[in-house]
């Protein structure tokens, strides 16, 4: 699963920061036929988490009510230099991971 | 002047027409299609509305994708802060779109991301805070073209 993350390179102590990630994901609703009238299974990215230097900051349980490719957009406080991983998975059991590092200053 | 089976034919004919009436109006004074589903997230505590805001174009031609933007008024503190959101749907197959679990370290209650509507609807967001609060806003968007066109 392709996957892009930005967040800021740098940022001050304390400074809450905006942090976006798209994942290339079809989140197939369950809902749809194939050409040969085959109901195609269910299968989103139920679970996503974001976790900062170990703790976690964000965390997102999502439906086939979230689009194709989906993308979030949310903040966080930058208290040290470290890194964001952020892991996702499936209801196809496939999981998939992306990191960011940020320098903190300050 | 009619005959008394007449009369009774029509007070009978009267009675059917009104009966209907009373029940199907007062279903419509309560009738919210969130009330179920919103019960069931908060185990029947109190919801108060405000303090959540959900953005969302009026108009949406697509319904595919519609960005959505979360936001509740809240310090982000240790002590005060937004513990999750949860995103519903009025009108999709599958009303829960997504819950967000934010925490003191999320520093700004806002979450925006994009979902799928099948058709037009009003959308609901409820906010969990740290004292157990549960608070909601909504926003209502016009769907030109519906996702889930098979479910519907």
């Amino acid at each position: 699963m392709v996957a892009r993350v930005q967040i800021p390179r740098q940022a001050k102590r304390g400074e809450v920061i905006e942090i976006r990630i798209a994942i290339q994901h079809p989140m197939e609703t369950g809902f749809r036929y194939d050409l040969m009238g085959k109901p195609i299974p269910k299968n989103v990215i139920n679970n996503l988490s974001v976790r900062y230097n170990g703790a976690e900051v964000f965390r997102a349980e999502m439906s086939s009510g979230i689009a194709a490719n989906p993308y979030l957009q949310f903040w966080a406080v930058a208290e040290a230099s470290g890194e964001f991983v952020f892991e996702w998975m499936d209801d196809a059991g496939q999981r998939g991971a992306e990191r960011a590092a940020i320098t903190v200053n300050g | 002047m009619g005959t008394p089976a007449r009369r009774r034919f029509i007070s009978v004919l009267a009675g059917l027409a009104a009966a209907p009436l009373w029940p199907a109006r007062a279903a419509r004074a309560q009738d919210d299609p969130f009330a179920p589903l919103v019960r069931k997230i908060t185990g029947g505590a109190k919801v108060n509305s405000g303090r959540v805001t959900v953005d969302t174009p009026r108009l949406a031609d697509n319904g595919h994708s519609v960005p959505l933007k979360v936001s509740v008024v809240s310090p982000m503190t240790a002590a005060d802060h937004v513990r999750s959101i949860t995103l519903l749907s009025g009108r999709n197959p599958r009303p829960l779109m997504a819950t967000f679990h934010l925490g003191p370290k999320a520093g700004r209650p806002e979450v925006a991301t994009r979902v799928r509507l099948n058709g037009s609807q009003r959308v609901l967001a409820v906010a969990l805070l740290s004292d157990g609060s549960y608070w909601s806003g909504s926003a209502e968007v016009e769907v030109t073209e519906s996702a889930c066109l098979d479910a519907s």
